[in-house]
């Protein structure tokens, strides 16, 4: 039965996805978004590029237009957390005192930024990236001559290694693991991306241990002995499900809320979306919880045809991106240690494509500067075939004509 | 062709393959030229959610795919058909002329 009122816990990219597909789809209910945030829902990828790089202006990326909830009969509650939810009367309670009643519930709630363990209160200058205040509060720091200390060699923290290098500041990264971007590209790229941070000068340092940050203007104290003296720390270690309220109302959790292909909560009027879904994926044979912009967007559209009847199933291959001196890096399907590696093109001249393959078959695919053959590399993942890796290799054989072999195989 | 004093050409139709559009400069505007079944289309090259090129796009059917952020837009009508995307291409009518893909530039359709 189609709800005669849907809650959206989460004013985010999936919450806005999913009431902008709820209407999109003529869902004529009630619609109330209620979000943490005093903002409507925005895209975060800027916060850590376009917005630290171009200090002129700061364009928010809104995902929808103020005027446009209006039109369309969107409740707001913004600037207030939900803080339970009671399942058996179908309530969620706000941190003003007051209740909403729901039909079905979303629960888009996103992520927190990991806070570094050695770090016991906040501190004015030791900053995450995760909304628009935090890009705000870090912009001032970008000047020319300042000293900006990165912890962590993510998408992130790279990203803002990047910018703060555009504006002349003094860059130092330090990561605890032996490479960037371990979690979500193949070892060949991250020492690529080493080999260019270093280049443009940044201070970039692997197996590195942080123990204190200490003063009003932050020392860090490294596990070797050293201290580096910073204007300003960036942390970008990673982020945690903002699953609690899902938990405490006795949900099914594990590393964020779990959920089906079709976004079902195991409570029949609970659904979540986006960073904080736990979600199962057809296409790849298994749950996964992914932290993109692609998944915000697509996963909430999918839970919001669903909440519609349509029972509309996510799968899709991941797909994720990453710019940094201008290179326009794209991900698509998951990166597997154990996976044979083709190149194609010039991958040191930042302009190629980097496969990997299990079995034959193509598992991820990394495109430097090549967004066209990566998205053609993510059709191939999709078919699931095993394919000619030396025509894959081969740039004179072009993509798309192995897409199109394999599909006319299938 | 009456019209024919006002078209500018923007490529060799000859270069414009099925899934590999091609990118066109005239008068400091950008387009993007697509074909299908034999018939020539162009739009505006710029996506209208972002800074992304639909020259650069994956072609699916009549759809082309933003490379950006994997909106899609019919390139025969101009409408967006995935999200993010929500306003409509600007598009010309493609006139094939000595084997260049031409348009007026002031041809006003939406």
């Amino acid at each position: 039965m189609i709800p005669d009122h849907v809650v959206v816990v989460g004013a985010g990219q999936a919450g806005g996805r999913a009431i902008e597909a709820l209407r999109g789809q003529g869902f004529a209910g009630a619609i109330t978004l209620v979000g943490a945030e005093k903002h409507l829902p925005y895209e975060r990828p800027s916060l850590s590029k376009e917005m630290l790089l171009d200090l002129g202006q700061e364009r928010i990326v809104w995902v929808r237009p103020a005027a446009w909830y209006d039109e369309h009969k969107v409740e707001r509650r913004l600037g207030v957390a939900v803080t339970a939810i009671d399942r058996a009367a179908r309530t969620v309670a706000l941190a003003d005192g007051s209740s909403l009643s729901y039909g079905a519930l979303i629960l888009a709630t996103g992520t927190t930024p990991r806070q570094l363990p050695i770090l016991h209160h906040s501190h004015p200058r030791v900053l995450t990236i995760r909304t628009i205040e935090d890009s705000q509060a870090l912009r001032p720091c970008l000047v020319d001559g300042a000293h900006l200390v990165i912890i962590g060699a993510g998408f992130i923290g790279l990203e803002v290694a990047a910018a703060a290098r555009a504006h002349g500041c003094a860059v130092t990264v330090l990561e605890a693991a032996p490479r960037a971007m371990a979690r979500g590209v193949p070892e060949r790229i991250s020492e690529l991306y080493a080999k260019l941070h270093r280049e443009r000068g940044v201070d970039l340092r692997f197996h590195a241990g942080v123990i204190a940050i200490e003063g009003e203007r932050p020392i860090v104290h490294l596990r070797s002995g050293e201290r580096l003296q910073a204007d300003a720390v960036v942390v970008g270690i990673g982020v945690i499900p903002n699953d609690e309220l899902a938990s405490a109302a006795g949900l099914a959790v594990d590393n964020g809320i779990l959920v089906d292909a079709q976004g079902r909560s195991n409570d029949p009027a609970i659904y979540a979306a986006g960073d904080v879904a736990h979600h199962h994926n057809p296409l790849l044979g298994h749950s996964l919880r992914l932290e993109s912009w692609q998944n915000a967007q697509n996963q909430a559209i999918a839970v919001a045809k669903t909440i519609l009847g349509q029972d509309h199933v996510y799968a899709e291959v991941p797909w994720f991106w990453s710019d940094q001196y201008g290179i326009n890096m794209q991900i698509t399907g998951l990166t597997d240690p154990q996976a044979t590696v083709v190149e194609r093109g010039d991958l040191d001249g930042y302009a190629g494509v980097l496969f990997e393959l299990v079995d034959g078959r193509v598992v991820c695919a990394v495109g430097l500067n090549a967004a066209r053959d990566l998205r053609v590399a993510k059709q191939i993942i999709g078919t699931k075939l095993p394919v000619d890796s030396a025509a894959l290799g081969n740039p004179a054989v072009k993509l798309t004509d192995i897409y199109k072999s394999l599909k006319s195989a299938s | 062709m009456s019209e024919s004093s006002n078209l500018v050409a923007l490529c060799d139709a000859a270069d414009v393959e099925e899934d590999t559009p091609v990118q066109a400069m005239a008068s400091g505007a950008v387009y993007a030229v697509f074909v299908k079944d034999g018939a020539y289309y162009v739009t505006q090259d710029l996506c209208t959610h972002g800074p992304g090129n639909l020259s650069e796009g994956f072609i699916e059917d009549n759809e082309v795919e933003c490379p950006f952020h994997q909106g899609r837009f019919n390139f025969i009508t101009g409408a967006p058909t995935a999200a993010p995307c929500t306003d409509a291409l600007r598009i010309w009518t493609a006139h094939v002329v000595d084997g260049k893909v031409c348009i007026d530039p002031e041809e006003s359709r939406t």
